[in-house]
């Protein structure tokens, strides 16, 4: 379904929060129907700007904790990770359009 | 070109794309690129259309349908439309990824969007508390106390699927009866994890990161309350989605498209509305299914009434299934 790397509550730390790169974690779930039609927007977007960005998935289900930490309250929510911090935060699945120009500052 | 453009993918879009296809209309769907199937992606258990004895999960009916229609030689196109010009013969479609479709008919069929309360924090706060989607949200409110407002069927919907989840579900309405089917009425009644409040207006959500809060008011009395809840579910209806036609098509006082009569002609010649964005009444997925029929034959005949030289120019219809 899906091109992105999966992290988990294990994995986070090392493959998120260390990570030197630009990594968006785009927080799901399979029983969300707007999570699964935005994934393949979020795999172009990755795929056309592979050198500016990483994509990563976690699934809430599964990964409870990371869900909690940041607070989920609604998904798909895709935060962006810079030196372990959080720099933006986007809820809900939009058109690639409207995900591009929220990303914009990261894209460029 | 094509013969037909259809807009929208839910129950009528799909039916409209079902009726075209078989009509070897090869028919182009645009589906929405986030939102295809419509809203009905976003429910559980569908009870009440007719064939499924035992009820049918929302997304998996949608799925069918669009398996359907695509059986019958409808394209399907998952992206949204930016532009629409629908005056003279050829209509022109332009979608987000900046592609132009041209066609000799039109299906408008984009349902309806959600219903906001318009209070001041409720932008803000959402996604970080509020919610239109129990579906997708009600996860992440396991063992909490929240509220639904809205007293329609879609808000005893939300209110019983959120209970499988959240502790207690308080269920805030406006009015002094709920307006549901007495089926989901009953459900909502006989749920000990519902508790229903009439005449009660929300007037604040409380909350910096996430939502802490409501300010109620009794809409008899005009006392203040406040009700702390970690998450507010709005169900309070939706309105046509009609934004891309302003100024080309005709709407109606409830702002829904103007059709004459019981057909789907709107006021320009070519243009065909169904589902939800005609409806301001009865909004049901298999009303929209027969508005999606109506649209259908409707176009089909409108085709077959336009010059043999104009239809030429669009695309050869689809090889007999």
């Amino acid at each position: 379904m899906s091109n992105a790397k999966d992290v988990t509550d294990a994995t986070f730390e090392t493959e998120v929060l260390n990570s030197s790169d630009t990594i968006m974690v785009d927080f799901w779930a399979e029983w969300c129907g707007p999570c699964r039609a935005v994934s393949p927007i979020l795999d172009q977007i990755a795929g056309e700007h592979s050198d500016k960005i990483k994509i990563v998935k976690l699934n809430v289900d599964d990964n409870p904790q990371m869900a909690m930490k940041y607070q989920i309250t609604s998904i798909p929510a895709m935060k962006v990770f810079r030196g372990g911090e959080v720099v933006k935060t986007v809820i809900g699945a939009k058109p690639k359009p409207a995900l591009e120009a929220d990303l914009a500052e990261f894209l460029a | 070109m094509r013969q037909l453009i259809i807009i929208g993918s839910g129950p009528a879009g799909y039916t409209a794309a079902i009726y075209a296809a078989r009509a070897n209309l090869h028919p182009l769907v645009i589906a929405s690129s986030v939102e295809a199937g419509g809203e009905l992606m976003k429910t559980t258990e569908v009870e009440n259309y007719p064939g499924f004895p035992e009820g049918i999960q929302g997304p998996e009916l949608m799925m069918k349908m669009q398996e359907q229609a695509e059986k019958f030689g409808a394209e399907i196109v998952l992206d949204d439309v930016v532009a629409l010009e629908l005056e003279g013969d050829v209509k022109r479609v332009t979608l987000g990824n900046g592609d132009v479709h041209e066609a000799l008919a039109v299906i408008f069929a984009t349902g309806s969007a959600y219903r906001k309360l318009g209070l001041p924090d409720e932008d803000r706060l959402s996604g970080h508390g509020v919610s239109w989607c129990a579906t997708c949200d009600g996860f992440f409110f396991r063992k909490k106390t929240i509220a639904v407002v809205g007293g329609g069927d879609s808000a005893m919907e939300e209110a019983t699927f959120l209970t499988k989840f959240a502790d207690t579900v308080h269920l805030i309405h406006r009015g002094d009866s709920l307006r549901a089917s007495k089926v989901m009425q009953e459900r909502a009644f006989n749920d000990p994890k519902i508790q229903i409040h009439y005449n009660t207006r929300v007037e604040r959500i409380y909350g910096d990161e996430l939502v802490t809060g409501l300010g109620l008011i009794d809409t008899v009395t005009g006392a203040e309350t406040t009700l702390d809840v970690s998450g507010l579910f709005i169900a309070i209806g939706a309105d046509p989605r009609t934004h891309l036609v302003h100024g080309q098509l005709d709407l109606t006082t409830f702002g829904t498209i103007a059709v004459d009569g019981r057909s789907s002609r709107t006021n320009l010649a070519g243009v065909f509305a169904a589902g939800d964005v005609i409806d301001p009444t009865y909004r049901q997925a298999v009303t929209a299914a027969g508005s999606g029929t109506v649209a259908a034959l409707d176009a089909e005949h409108y085709l077959a009434s336009l010059p043999a030289e104009l239809r030429a120019g669009a695309e050869p219809l689809a090889a007999t299934v």
